[in-house]
């Protein structure tokens, strides 16, 4: 079975960032980029599955400009077969880059597509389930468990009242949670591997998608800033201050 | 034209999210349906019915919509919502799995997590871990959003809405739900609870976790644990504060042996109130506390128990 993943460049989780001066965004000139988090995830679990004899291919696909190519290769070090690059200079939004994913899995015909339930800078938590309403497959969100049995894929999902658990029949969308694996750190020797693993590129104008978006950015400032407080020296000096100053108790 | 909002429940109740949803709503226009999707809801409806601003609740009663599956519950949205202006839903766990989809079949964008209305179509919303607030304007015939309840107050239960029940039952047989295992709890919900406190990795294990119980029976309060403690297995998911878990703002957020990275306080740091108690004074999470109190929470926690 082969397997789907994409993976999107974001910035290092460990980076706090700062607003332009200008409000046109957020800077990220020299600052450190990194694989999203959730899409590491998907890539160990792809990999998993292919060790335990389930998958026989994982191909990666990332969209964006050519830097993105770093995370592609992180990918193929971790594990993947092969990568597409999807090059373009704009900046996508999520409808846009499903269409672009769906024009891939018309394409390659996955059995299974895994990605990041929410990408750690725009925080949208969209992309896959809409490619999955987009090529009228099921989908498990937020997946902590994913267990494979002949044609149909049990997902455990982390819901806001405890789990839940469905059954979907292959092809199928998968996102992933945090606590679905713990990802490996790749090994010199596969990096290098990586390195001449086929990675194909393709322009994203060639797909036949309609890039741009309806949603224009007007603005991004900086969050207001919460001014620190003080410290207090007993537990009966914070339950007076919790009574009398704060008033919430 | 109208505006579809999504009710959220567990087909007997009504959640307390859906009050602020509605304020979010009629930020965006004056005439509110609400939709109440779900089997042997009817009581769900009834609640519905009372939430001030509402003319109409729609009530779609059916087995196929009993575990909010999204691929049932998206075909149904997309079907109804073509004729509203906007559809909205909470940023909870079930919004955030159908409404992508709703957006994707009418081909439109969403805008995820709004705290913020402008007008009709500018919406204000937070992006890297609540670090940066982006101001997005949407040209879209429809606008699909989802709604982070917390930046929202509640509206009155003083209305009281016309009940129309809609036959559209929308099967697939791609999905099905095999079970749940739903956190019992006889406490306040962590996105609308007054007070939440919460644990970290100090905690040290799940046991430990019995000495904010005490706490939390005393305030009525919530119990929140940070990833880290989720991780180690102290406690269950549902439980996770911060960016990829749920988001809060009480009026009183207590930090129990918590750090406060960055994800962390992404989904705490706009209650109104934080406290802080940790060993370590250098901990960041100090620099966004009202009141930090420095020393061994398995010192602190009974006498804090104690003196309420
Ligand atoms: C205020 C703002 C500023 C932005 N600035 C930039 C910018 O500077 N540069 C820029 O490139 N984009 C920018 N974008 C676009 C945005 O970051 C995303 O590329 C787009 O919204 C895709 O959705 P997402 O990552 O939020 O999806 P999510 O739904 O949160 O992501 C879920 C998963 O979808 C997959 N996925 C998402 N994007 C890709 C991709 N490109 N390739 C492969 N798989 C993917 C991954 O598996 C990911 O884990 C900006 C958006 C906003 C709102
Ligand atoms: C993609 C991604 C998403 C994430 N999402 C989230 C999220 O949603 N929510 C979240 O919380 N984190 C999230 N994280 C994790 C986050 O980066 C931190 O690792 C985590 O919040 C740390 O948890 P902690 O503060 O409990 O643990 P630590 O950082 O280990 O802090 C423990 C604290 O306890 C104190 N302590 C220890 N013993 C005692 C004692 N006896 N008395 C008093 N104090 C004591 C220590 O001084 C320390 O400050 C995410 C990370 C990534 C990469």
């Amino acid at each position: 079975m082969k397997i789907l993943v994409p993976v999107k460049r974001a910035i290092d989780y460990n980076v706090k960032v700062r607003v332009k001066s200008d409000q046109s965004g957020v800077d990220l000139a020299n600052t450190k980029m990194a694989i999203n988090p959730f899409c590491e995830i998907a890539v160990e679990e792809a990999v998993r599955l292919r060790e335990q004899g389930i998958a026989s291919e994982i191909v990666v696909v990332s969209i964006g400009d050519k830097a993105c190519q770093e995370q592609i290769r992180t990918a193929l070090a971790l594990g993947a077969d092969r990568g597409l690059h999807i090059e373009t200079e704009q900046s996508l939004e999520s409808l846009q880059i499903a269409k672009l994913l769906q024009k891939v899995v018309e394409a390659e015909q996955p059995q299974l597509v895994i990605l990041g339930k929410q990408s750690i800078d725009s925080d949208n938590n969209q992309t896959g389930q809409m490619l999955a309403a987009l090529c009228g497959l099921p989908q498990g969100t937020f997946a902590s468990k994913v267990e494979i049995s002949g044609d149909k894929v049990k997902v455990t999902r982390e819901v806001d009242g405890g789990l839940q658990t469905v059954s979907l029949t292959l092809p199928a969308v998968v996102t992933t949670d945090l606590r679905l694996n713990e990802p490996r750190y790749a090994s010199l020797p596969n990096i290098m591997k990586a390195k001449r693993k086929p990675l194909d590129v393709k322009a994203a104008a060639d797909f036949g998608v309609e890039l741009t978006s309806k949603v224009k950015l007007l603005k991004v400032e900086a969050p207001a800033q919460r001014q620190g407080g003080v410290k207090v020296a007993d537990v009966a000096e914070l339950v007076a201050k919790l009574k009398n100053e704060a008033k919430v108790i | 034209m109208a505006i579809l909002v999504y009710v959220e429940h567990d087909n007997a109740h009504l959640k307390a999210e859906n009050l602020k949803l509605v304020d979010a709503a009629t930020k965006m226009g004056s005439e509110l349906h609400l939709l109440v999707a779900g089997y042997q809801c009817q009581d769900v409806a009834q609640q519905a019915a009372t939430l001030a601003g509402v003319s109409k609740v729609l009530v779609a009663d059916d087995a196929a919509y009993e575990h909010q599956l999204a691929e049932n519950i998206g075909e149904l949205v997309t079907e109804l919502g073509r004729d509203y202006s906007h559809i909205l839903a909470a940023a909870t766990t079930t919004g955030k799995n159908f409404m992508p989809r709703v957006a994707a079949l009418l081909d439109v964008a969403q805008i995820s997590d709004i705290i913020k209305v402008e007008s009709a179509d500018t919406f204000v919303r937070p992006i890297y871990a609540g670090n940066a607030i982006a101001t997005v304007q949407s040209e879209d015939a429809i606008k699909v959003i989802t709604v982070r309840t917390s930046a929202f107050d509640a509206v009155e239960q003083s209305g009281s809405a016309v009940v129309e029940a809609i036959s559209l039952s929308k099967e697939n047989s791609l999905s099905a739900f095999v079970g749940a295992e739903l956190t019992k709890s006889e406490r306040p919900e962590l996105t609308a609870a007054r007070v939440v406190i919460s644990g970290g990795r100090g905690m040290q294990n799940g046991d430990n976790f019995k000495l904010l119980e005490g706490i939390a029976d005393k305030l009525g309060a919530a119990i929140g644990a940070s990833r880290a403690a989720v991780d180690a297995g102290f406690v269950p998911n549902d439980m996770q504060v911060g960016q990829t878990g749920k988001i809060v703002a009480p009026e009183l957020y207590i930090a129990v042996g918590i750090s406060g990275a960055i994800q962390h306080l992404a989904g705490m740091k706009d209650s109104k109130f934080i406290v802080a108690i940790n060993k370590d004074e250098e901990a960041p999470i100090f620099q966004i506390a009202d009141y930090g109190l420095v020393g061994d929470l398995f010192q602190i926690l009974p006498e804090l128990e104690a003196s309420l």
